[in-house]
C-alpha cells in the first residue's frame, strides 16, 4: 500500500530529465531576499526601505491590521506588483539568483478561492497541477482530497461546495503542488478549527521539506511559536521585525 | 536520485515544453467553455438575430440586401466577437486563477496564446461557418458565401488577438465592457475593410485574393506580436 | 547625463514653468506670421478661390494630430522600458492637445468640404484616417480616466498607445485602400506639391506655430499633473507655502 502511494506521489518527477533548467536551480534550499522594498499606493506609503531574508525551511508571518499592506507586500514578493524601490531576489543553494524561473516556483494563495466554479474538486486539482507541468495521477489527487477530508466531495462542482470546503480544496492543491515558495494571504479565512489545523500541518510539512512560507494574517497562528518562524509586524509606514 | 531523507520534491518534468503549455492553456479554456455551452451559444444566436435585423430594417429587396451583405454580416460578426471578449480573462480575474496562470510553469505569453486559440475555436470559427448560412438570407451565391466564410476565417483570429489586448487592459475597470469596445473597435477597422473588400471584390467579378492576402498578413503579424502584448496587458492588470 | 536630473518630476516642474512662456510667445508670433502670409499674401487658388485658405489651419492641425500621437508613442516606449513616471505623465499631458488638433482638423476639413464639394463629410481617405485617430485619442483618455490606480493607469495607457501606434500605419493604408476601391473623394489643393511656395511656407510656419503651442500647453498641463500626483511630497508643500505666505 505504501509503495503505491509513494509511487503516485513521485509520479511526474522525471529524475533524469531537467528540460530547461540547471538541475540545481530548482532544488531546495532556496533563499528569499528582499532589499529596501518601498511601495506607495496612491497617497499612502505602505512600506519603506523594508529588508529581510528568509532561508529554506523558514517562515515569515506578516502581522498587522487590515489594510496595512500585507497583501501588497505578498503581491510584490509574488512579482505581480513592482515595488517603487528595492528588489526581491530568490537564490538557489549556490547563491545564484534564479531569475525568471522564480515565478514557476511560487505559489500564491489569495483571498479569492482560486477555483473554477464549473469544474469538480478533483478536476480543479488536476487543472491547477497541469499548469505546473505536473501530470498528477487520479490516486494522488484522491489522496490529497482525503487528507483534507473532501474525498466524498471529489466529484461535486466547486460552485456547489461551501466556502470552507472550497478553501480546503485550496489546501489540497497546496499539498500537491511542488512549489518551494508559498505566499499565503489570510489562508485561515473561512476555515474552521479542523481546517486551520490541516493548513498549519501542511505548512509545517512544507517547511520540513525545505520550503519557504510567508503568511499574512491578522490572527495568531499556531505556527508562530516554532523556532523556524519570524514575525514582521506591519504598522502604518513604520515597521518592526522580531525573531 | 532520491535517497532516504532527501525529497526530490521540486524538480522539473518532461511536460515543461512551450508546445505543451500551449496545449494545456487551450485545453483548459476549451474545457471550461464546454461546461458553459449556453454562453457560447448566446454569441452565435446574437449574431443570427442581429444579422436578421437588417433585412427587417432595410426591406427584403434582394439587390439591396446583396449589396450590403458583406458589410452587415461582417459588422454583426465583429459585434458578436466583441460580446465574447470579456470571457477570455474576466472569470479568471474574478476567481483568482489569473494569479495562478501568471505563476505557472509556462510563460504567460504561451498561456495567453493558448487562451486566444481556445477563444477563436469557440467564437470565430463557428461565426465564420455560420456566416455562410446567414449569407444565404441575403441572397449570396455559393461562391460568394465561400469567400465570405474564408474572409471571416482569416479575419476572426485577428479580432480575437486585438480583442484580447483590450480585454486584458480593462480587467476590473469600471465600465469595462464598453470601454473595451471603445479601445478595440478602431483597431478592428483594417480587418473589417479587408474582410468586406474580399467579398465585394468577388461579387464584382474581381479577384478576392489581394484583400485576403492583406488580411492574412495582418493575421501573421498579430500571431507573432499579440501574445506579448496580451501578456504585458495581463501583467499590468495584476499590478 | 545631467539631463536625466530632469526626469524627476520635482526638478522638471520648475523647468517646465520656465519654458512655457517662451514657447507660448514663439507660438503666438509664428501664428501671426503664418496667418498673415496665408490669408493676405498667398495668391488665390486657381480652382477654389479664397475658400482654400482654410488649409493653412487644416493641414498643420492634421500634421500635428499625427505627430503628437507619434510623440506619445515615443514617451510610451520610454515609460515602459525605463519605468519613468514623467514619461507617462507627458503622454497624459499631450493626449488632450492631440485630440483637440484632431478635432480641429476634422472641423476645418468639413468646413472646406462644404463649399468645395457641397458636402461636409466626403469620406476622403485622409479625413477618415483622422477620424479614426480621434477615436484612438478618445480611447486613451477614457482608459486613463477609468483606472483609478495611477501606476496601473500609466502602464495601461502606454501599452494602449504603443498598440495603437503600431496599428496607425495599417489603419491608414487600409483606409486608403478602401477609398480607392470605392472611388472616394480626395481633398487637395490644385497642383498638389507644385503649389506656390508661399503657400507651402505658410503651412510650414503654421505647423511650427501649432508645434510650439502644443509644447507650451503640454508643459503647462504636465505641471498640473505633477502637482496632482505629487501632492503629498515635501517640495509641493514648499510651493503651497510660498504661494500662501
Amino acid at each position: 500500500m505504501n509503495k503505491s502511494v509513494n509511487k503516485s506521489v513521485n509520479e511526474g518527477v522525471n529524475e533524469s530529465a531537467n528540460v530547461n533548467l540547471d538541475a540545481n536551480a530548482t532544488a531546495a534550499p532556496l533563499t528569499l531576499r528582499a532589499e529596501s522594498l518601498t511601495l506607495i499606493r496612491g497617497e499612502r506609503t505602505l512600506f519603506e526601505d523594508l529588508s529581510f531574508q528568509i532561508n529554506a525551511g523558514e517562515a515569515l508571518i506578516l502581522r498587522g491590521v487590515n489594510g496595512v499592506g500585507k497583501t501588497s507586500l505578498l503581491r510584490v514578493l509574488a512579482g505581480f506588483t513592482i515595488a517603487d524601490g528595492g528588489q526581491v531576489t530568490f537564490y538557489n543553494k549556490k547563491q545564484v539568483p534564479l531569475g525568471a524561473i522564480e515565478r514557476a516556483l511560487t505559489r500564491y494563495v489569495s483571498h479569492a478561492n482560486q477555483l473554477k466554479d464549473g469544474l469538480s474538486a478533483e478536476e480543479n486539482l488536476h487543472e491547477a497541477l497541469l499548469l505546473d507541468a505536473i501530470a498528477s495521477t487520479h490516486q494522488s489527487r484522491l489522496d490529497a482530497l482525503n487528507k483534507v477530508g473532501l474525498l466524498a466531495q471529489r466529484s461535486i462542482v466547486a460552485k456547489k461546495l461551501s466556502q470552507g470546503q472550497k478553501r480546503r480544496v485550496g489546501i489540497a492543491s497546496l499539498i500537491l503542488c511542488r512549489k518551494p515558495i508559498w505566499l499565503l494571504d489570510e489562508p485561515t479565512n473561512a476555515l474552521d478549527d479542523a481546517g486551520a489545523t490541516l493548513l498549519l500541518k501542511a505548512v509545517d510539512q512544507h517547511l520540513t521539506d525545505g520550503g519557504i512560507a510567508i503568511v499574512a494574517t491578522h490572527l495568531s497562528l499556531a505556527l508562530a511559536q516554532t523556532s523556524r518562524t519570524r514575525e514582521l509586524l506591519m504598522h502604518e509606514i513604520t515597521l518592526k521585525t522580531r525573531h | 536520485m532520491s535517497h532516504a531523507g532527501v525529497k526530490p520534491k521540486f524538480e522539473t518534468t518532461p511536460l515543461d515544453t512551450p508546445e505543451h503549455g500551449l496545449l494545456v492553456a487551450a485545453a483548459r479554456d476549451l474545457k471550461l467553455a464546454m461546461r458553459s455551452r449556453g454562453e457560447l451559444m448566446q454569441a452565435l444566436v446574437f449574431f443570427i438575430i442581429v444579422a436578421s435585423l437588417f433585412p427587417l430594417a432595410i426591406g427584403p429587396e434582394t439587390a439591396i440586401l446583396k449589396r450590403v451583405a458583406p458589410g452587415v454580416i461582417w459588422v454583426c460578426a465583429l459585434l458578436a466577437v466583441l460580446l465574447t471578449l470579456p470571457r477570455i480573462f474576466h472569470q479568471d480575474y474574478e476567481d483568482g486563477t489569473l494569479e495562478q496562470l501568471a505563476l505557472s510553469r509556462y510563460p504567460l505569453t504561451i498561456i495567453c496564446a493558448g487562451k486566444m486559440i481556445a477563444h477563436w475555436l469557440t467564437t470565430g470559427l463557428p461565426l465564420a461557418l455560420l456566416s455562410a448560412v446567414i449569407g444565404m438570407q441575403f441572397g449570396l451565391s455559393p461562391v460568394e458565401l465561400g469567400v465570405m466564410a474564408l474572409s471571416l476565417l482569416i479575419g476572426t483570429p485577428i479580432l480575437t488577438m486585438l480583442g484580447a489586448i483590450g480585454a486584458a487592459l480593462t480587467l476590473g475597470v469600471r465600465g469595462g465592457a464598453i470601454l473595451m469596445a471603445l479601445l478595440v473597435l478602431p483597431l478592428y477597422i483594417p480587418v473589417l475593410i479587408f474582410g468586406t473588400g474580399a467579398i465585394e471584390a468577388n461579387m464584382a467579378g474581381l479577384d478576392a485574393t489581394p484583400n485576403l492576402y492583406l488580411s492574412a498578413a495582418i493575421f501573421l503579424c498579430g500571431l507573432v506580436l499579440s501574445p506579448f502584448a496580451v501578456a504585458a496587458a495581463v501583467k499590468i492588470s495584476l499590478d | 547625463m545631467a539631463l536625466f536630473k530632469y526626469a524627476a518630476p520635482a526638478s522638471f516642474y520648475p523647468l517646465a514653468g520656465m519654458l512655457v512662456p517662451w514657447f507660448a510667445t514663439i507660438a503666438f508670433l509664428l501664428c501671426v506670421i503664418g496667418l498673415y502670409l496665408g490669408l493676405f499674401v498667398a495668391p488665390e487658388d486657381f480652382q477654389q478661390g479664397e475658400v482654400y485658405r482654410i488649409i493653412f489651419i487644416h493641414v498643420p492641425t492634421a500634421w500635428m494630430a499625427m505627430f503628437i500621437y507619434l510623440v506619445m508613442a515615443g514617451y510610451a516606449i520610454l515609460s515602459l522600458v525605463y519605468q519613468t513616471k514623467l514619461s507617462a505623465m507627458m503622454i497624459e499631458a499631450l493626449a488632450p492637445t492631440g485630440a483637440m488638433f484632431t478635432a480641429l482638423a476634422l472641423l476645418t476639413g468639413a468646413l472646406w468640404g462644404k463649399p468645395t464639394w457641397g458636402t461636409y463629410w466626403a469620406w476622403d481617405a485622409r479625413m477618415t484616417s483622422t477620424l479614426i485617430l480621434l477615436f484612438l485619442y478618445v480611447g486613451y483618455i477614457a482608459l486613463m480616466n477609468a483606472i483609478e490606480d495611477k501606476k496601473r493607469a500609466d502602464k495601461a495607457g502606454a501599452l494602449l498607445v504603443l498598440v495603437g501606434s503600431v496599428n496607425v500605419p495599417i489603419i491608414y493604408f487600409s483606409v486608403k485602400w478602401w477609398n480607392t476601391l470605392h472611388q472616394g473623394a480626395s481633398i487637395s489643393v490644385s497642383g498638389g506639391s507644385k503649389m506656390a511656395s508661399i503657400m507651402l511656407w505658410s503651412m510650414l510656419i503654421m505647423a511650427l506655430a501649432c508645434w510650439a503651442y502644443a509644447i507650451a500647453v503640454a508643459l503647462c498641463r504636465v505641471r498640473a499633473i505633477i502637482l496632482e500626483r505629487e501632492k503629498n511630497a515635501a517640495w509641493v508643500d514648499n510651493i503651497k507655502q510660498a504661494k500662501d505666505g
